[in-house]
């Protein structure tokens, strides 16, 4: 292997524009790269990749691996595993980031033990140690009750960042960046698993993870019915619903309400908890929301030590009237 | 041919603890084990005995658990044989320290499922709950080149296929994969049945196979350790929070709307 240098960004695509994820990394993933006086690559699969290729640059990217093969149009994560072992062999990346996406968390790991070196997971921080130019990286651990430091003994030295974290820079287009084609071998007999089937049961309305506002419900509202109720409220708000596992695991919701640790990470600017108690594992999916409002009738529950505005009571007094007074005053 | 089955579970600390007693040791950078409070078999790994259980109820099966680690509360351990279960395995040395190095895991974990001859599946939780790392299983797959699917809530075997419905974040998808094949699941597949009053009698009688680090075969380059701990720590909040109070409940819903509207948060 030639001397590691530089970091790679593993990026993607989503309907032929750069995924919000990869714009996030290429922050992170510029500023790692200033700081080591390296330079800057992002990885691209697919089978075109000009839009997202010319958007890398501007988001802060030097060079841009355009990894083209007909096989790669859809994100098959076998395929991805072998075209991304060879490029981290042949290109030999110092720092790789990736994002722990839906497809990032199985990726991340694979990779890693492919390549024979470690993994920091879900990363909440990474930075670069100047005097060992290592990465630094902080991920919560014990369900969100403490936080890792860890380096990483050999390079690549692999961190898959939590979406939704960092912040994209401001594209410019003026940036100039190189665009590389690197060829890769694939046959179809590596993707060895296959979807047969997909099946929707996400509510209808605005997604939970791009809402602006999300009222929550816990195992404290005692059944499916009271969901109806966090509903009306969310329409009127313009947000959407989410759960705590206590209420997936219940029933009352599908699974792809959760937030939390095992669920959806969210960053809404106002987060309104129904009967939640606020255990470490939920508020590592919420803690990144800019108001947090929790609805709770005991005076001790956790989620008054992450709240901005709480209110001591039963749900089923506090939340008509509030459904009622937002209905008023957001009307005229 | 019995559909040869194992499950990788973990003893953790359990995450269901008061927060109140969760204690790390700054000189250690470790988490201090609550004295009155024993440890637990991973959640995520209940939920992988039930699959594995699932299945063994619809065919032939046996079901093999093995775990590693500095040591064991054996009947804790024993619950998957209390469940239904056929074999436990513990493989138990000084050496096998609980760390946030996932890649030593997986390589003594490999090691002794060859040493057990391999297995037609494996099923793993989605995460352990002491490191959240979800690195192990991945990497026993990896190691021995097994087939993948992650995140199931549903997990069938038909003929040399495993079929498998996995979780994604706006619902699920169906995945066939060849075995031999690894899997990991989550909470979505429901709750673990619990052990009946047959199984604890038998799972009483049944001894574990324990085997130390001399008993497996690793090569030393593998077990050179990854990832290095820094730091540990618990976060400060430092949130203050503004109690809305009212004359009743229903008042303080009003109020609390007021100052979200005073604060232009609505
Ligand atoms: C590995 C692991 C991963 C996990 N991942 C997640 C995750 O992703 N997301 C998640 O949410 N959890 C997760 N959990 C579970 C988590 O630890 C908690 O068990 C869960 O969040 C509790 O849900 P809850 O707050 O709804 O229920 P509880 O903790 O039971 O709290 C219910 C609350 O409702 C209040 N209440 C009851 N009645 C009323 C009323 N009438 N009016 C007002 N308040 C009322 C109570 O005071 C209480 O505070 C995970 C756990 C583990 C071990
Ligand atoms: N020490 C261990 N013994 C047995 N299984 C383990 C061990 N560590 C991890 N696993 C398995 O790997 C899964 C994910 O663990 P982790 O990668 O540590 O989050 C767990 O749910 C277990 O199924």
């Amino acid at each position: 292997m030639p001397e590691a240098t530089g970091v790679l960004v593993v990026g993607d695509s989503i309907d032929g524009e750069l995924s919000p994820t990869s714009r996030e990394l290429l922050a992170v993933g510029r500023r790692a790269a200033d700081d080591l006086g390296e330079e800057l690559a992002i990885s691209l699969l697919g089978d075109t990749l000009d839009v997202p290729s010319q958007q890398a640059i501007a988001f802060g990217a030097d060079k841009v691996y355009a990894v083209t093969h007909p096989l790669l149009a859809e994100a098959q994560v076998e395929l991805s595993l072998a075209a991304l072992d060879s490029l981290c062999r042949e290109a030999a990346p110092r720092v790789v980031l990736i994002g722990r996406t839906n497809e990032g968390r199985e990726l991340a790991p694979r990779l890693a033990f492919r390549l024979g070196v470690g993994l920091a997971q879900d990363c909440l921080e990474v930075s670069i140690d100047q005097e060992t130019r290592t990465l630094l990286a902080n991920r919560p651990v014990y369900g969100g009750n403490a936080v890792a430091v860890v380096s990483l003994a050999y390079t690549p030295q692999i961190a898959a960042v939590r979406p939704k974290v960092y912040e994209p820079a401001d594209p410019d287009s003026s940036r100039q960046g190189e665009v590389v084609s690197f060829p890769v071998e694939l046959d179809d007999s590596q993707a060895r698993s296959r979807v047969v089937n997909t099946v929707q049961e996400e509510a209808e309305g605005i997604k939970l993870e791009d809402a602006r506002i999300v009222v929550s419900g816990g195992r404290g509202l005692g059944g499916p019915e009271p969901f109806q109720d966090l509903e009306e409220l969310a329409k009127l708000l313009g947000g959407a619903v989410g759960a705590s596992r206590a209420a997936v695991d219940s029933g009352w919701v599908p699974a792809s309400y959760q937030v939390g640790l095992t669920g959806k990470t969210i960053t809404p600017d106002l987060y309104i908890t129904v009967a939640i108690s606020g255990a470490s594992q939920h508020l590592a999916g919420c803690s990144g929301s800019k108001v947090i409002v929790a609805i709770n009738k005991d005076a001790e529950a956790n989620i008054f030590k992450e709240a901005r505005y709480g209110v001591i009571g039963d749900w089923e007094q506090v939340v008509p009237a509030f459904a009622e007074a937002v209905r008023e005053l957001t009307q005229d | 041919m019995p559909v040869n089955i194992a499950v990788l579970a973990k003893q953790v600390i359990d995450p269901e603890m008061p927060m109140a007693a969760f204690r790390i040791d700054d000189t250690a950078k470790s988490v201090v084990p609550p004295a009155s409070i024993p440890p637990v078999v991973n959640g995520f790994d209940e939920n992988a005995v039930e699959a594995a259980l699932q299945i063994k109820d619809s065919q032939e099966a046996t079901v093999t658990v093995l775990s590693m680690g500095t040591s064991f509360a054996l009947d804790v351990m024993k619950k998957p044989l209390s469940m239904g279960a056929d074999e436990l395995v513990l493989l138990q040395d000084d050496s096998f320290e609980n760390t946030i190095d996932s890649f030593f895991t997986a390589q003594v974990l490999t090691s002794a499922i060859n040493k057990l001859g391999g297995f037609d599946l494996i099923i793993c939780g989605r995460q352990a709950s002491d490191w959240d790392n979800a690195q192990v299983p991945l990497g026993v797959a990896e190691i021995l080149g097994l087939s993948t699917v992650a995140l199931g809530k549903k997990v069938d075997v038909a003929g040399d296929k495993v079929s498998v419905e996995r979780v994604t974040p706006d619902g699920y998808e169906v995945v066939e994969a060849p075995l031999p094949a690894l899997v990991t699941v989550s909470n979505e597949l429901g709750q673990p049945r619990y052990p009946t009053l047959r199984g604890i009698m038998a799972a009483t009688r049944k001894r574990p196979t324990i085997w130390s680090a001399s008993d497996l075969d690793m090569d030393a380059g593998q077990l050179e350790p990854r990832v290095t701990l820094r730091n540990l720590f618990i976060p400060v909040r430092e949130q203050q929070c503004e109690m809305v109070e009212g004359e009743d409940g229903a008042d303080a819903g009003r109020q609390l709307a007021l100052r979200l509207r005073e604060a232009k948060i609505i």
